[in-house]
């Protein structure tokens, strides 16, 4: 217990690594999600295909291959790249296919109707789909969303193999000069407890504030 | 430029294979014990009894909560050193795991959080009607669940236990953190031997990904026969 209030400052600023990066990547991850989501129901052919091949390619390997991949793979092609960088780039990439599905699957649930009453009234594509498809997709796609930003947070443990000093990264090294790794794990799953259970919660309130008028 | 050089991938091939099979062979028996484990958890839940189902709750949340790779961490570096500090050298011994048990444990405790959710959906799923007709056949209590309600809740589940099955087998990637010898970890080894690191990291995604989608064929052909009408 000592040895945990002694480095606590140390967990703290591992865990603001941990947030900091969980941020970018949920902000990243979205964005490509919404254009990829979009891309793989409305695209041209040629564009929805690429999209699926992004999406399956990425949603059946392991997170950690593409951290590899990116973090040992770019060096090599001569780009110089960072290990949080490559964290960043890599979960980007993974959070933003997993949530492309999310919100193909979301958007598809809202009934056709809706965009032919937006079509009636002389809305275009884009107009159609942000004011009118978007905001009724919304509390289909909360849930898996937010599950995503949990497994994000979690799935950031990784870096601590690319030797990025998130929350992680903290507890091991601690761990390793103490000699004493129980209550410094027990400390950072708590951490990371509350963190995740607060995603959730927000969540849980964004859901409730999103479902409001919309026809079910 | 990097030129690339595949004949390093070949005269490694078999550390991938291996590395492949012992994935499978993880995720096997994390599935198997997680399904146990979700099952007690899921009726724990489901019992009524408040501190059963307090206690299941709270396992849940807290690991699915929690990073994997720090369940690995606890089970591989942490309770070995917390085993000899507390237990006599002789109990302390029999507690430690190598890395593969490490591996196995991580992923049942870990996919029996999730399951447990799983099945608890597939127990709420099942029609109020079978337990009265189980009930009116004079079944007791453990009667109902083990010959009403787990058949039935079992087709209903069968899907989801196929998804789970495959992100299990990703999840093993981890196990190389603490030096199991899979896919992973064959490559991460190939590529820092041998600097040939795009044909290994390659070759190892190609390999997860089509072993995933050869996965979700078989389970789903095995979904198609098993799942009769209710």
């Amino acid at each position: 217990m000592q040895t945990v209030i002694d480095n606590f400052g140390l967990l703290m600023r591992g865990l603001a690594i941990t947030l900091q990066l969980s941020a970018l990547i949920i902000v990243f991850g979205t964005a490509i999600g919404l254009l990829g989501g979009i891309g793989l129901l409305y695209g041209p052919a040629p564009l929805r295909f690429v999209l699926r091949a992004y999406v399956d390619i990425i949603r059946g390997t392991p997170l950690l291959v593409v951290i590899f991949l990116i973090f040992y793979g770019l060096p090599a092609l001569n780009v110089e790249i960072s290990g949080f960088g490559a964290a960043v780039v890599a979960f980007s990439l993974f959070a933003g296919a997993h949530v492309s599905e999310i919100i193909r699957g979301a958007v598809a649930s809202v009934p056709k109707g809706q965009s032919d009453a937006a079509k009636a009234l002389g809305l275009t594509f884009w107009p159609r789909t942000t004011w009118v498809v978007l905001p009724q997709a919304l509390p289909v796609m909360l849930p898996p969303w937010v599950n995503t930003a949990v497994e994000m947070v979690k799935g950031s443990s990784l870096v601590v193999l690319v030797s990025v000093n998130d929350l992680m990264f903290a507890t091991v090294k601690v761990a390793e000069r103490t000699g004493d790794p129980m209550p410094l794990y027990i400390a950072a799953a708590a951490i990371y407890v509350v963190v995740n259970l607060t995603i959730s919660r927000f969540g849980a309130w964004l859901e409730r504030r999103s479902s409001f008028g919309v026809p079910v | 430029m990097y030129d690339l050089n595949w004949n390093v991938i070949l005269n490694n091939w078999p550390s991938f294979v291996d590395g492949l099979l012992l994935g499978l062979k993880l995720a096997v028996f994390g599935l198997a014990f997680g399904s146990i484990i979700g099952l007690v958890l899921a009726f724990a839940r489901t019992s009524g009894i408040r501190p059963l189902s307090m206690a299941a709750t709270f396992y849940v949340e807290v690991i699915r909560n929690v990073p994997l790779l720090l369940l690995l961490f606890v089970l591989y570096f942490g309770l070995p050193i917390f085993a000899l500090r507390t237990f006599p050298p002789g109990t302390a011994r029999r507690l430690i795991l190598d890395g593969d048990q490490s591996a196995i444990v991580a992923l049942s405790v870990y996919a029996g959080a999730y399951l447990s959710e799983v099945f608890r959906a597939g127990i709420l799923a099942v029609g109020r009607r079978y337990l009265d007709a189980g009930r009116s056949l004079g079944l007791n209590r453990w009667g109902i669940a083990r010959y009403v309600t787990l058949p039935i809740m079992f087709r209903t589940v069968l899907p989801s236990l196929s998804n789970t099955f495959i992100s299990l087998f990703k999840d093993t990637s981890l196990a190389a953190a603490i030096a199991v010898p899979e896919l992973t970890f064959a490559a991460r080894e190939l590529s820092t031997n041998t600097f040939r690191v795009i044909e290994a990291w390659t070759t190892a995604g190609a390999l997860y990904i089509t072993a995933c989608f050869l996965i979700a064929g078989v389970l789903r052909f095995f979904e198609r026969r098993i799942r009769w009408s209710v």
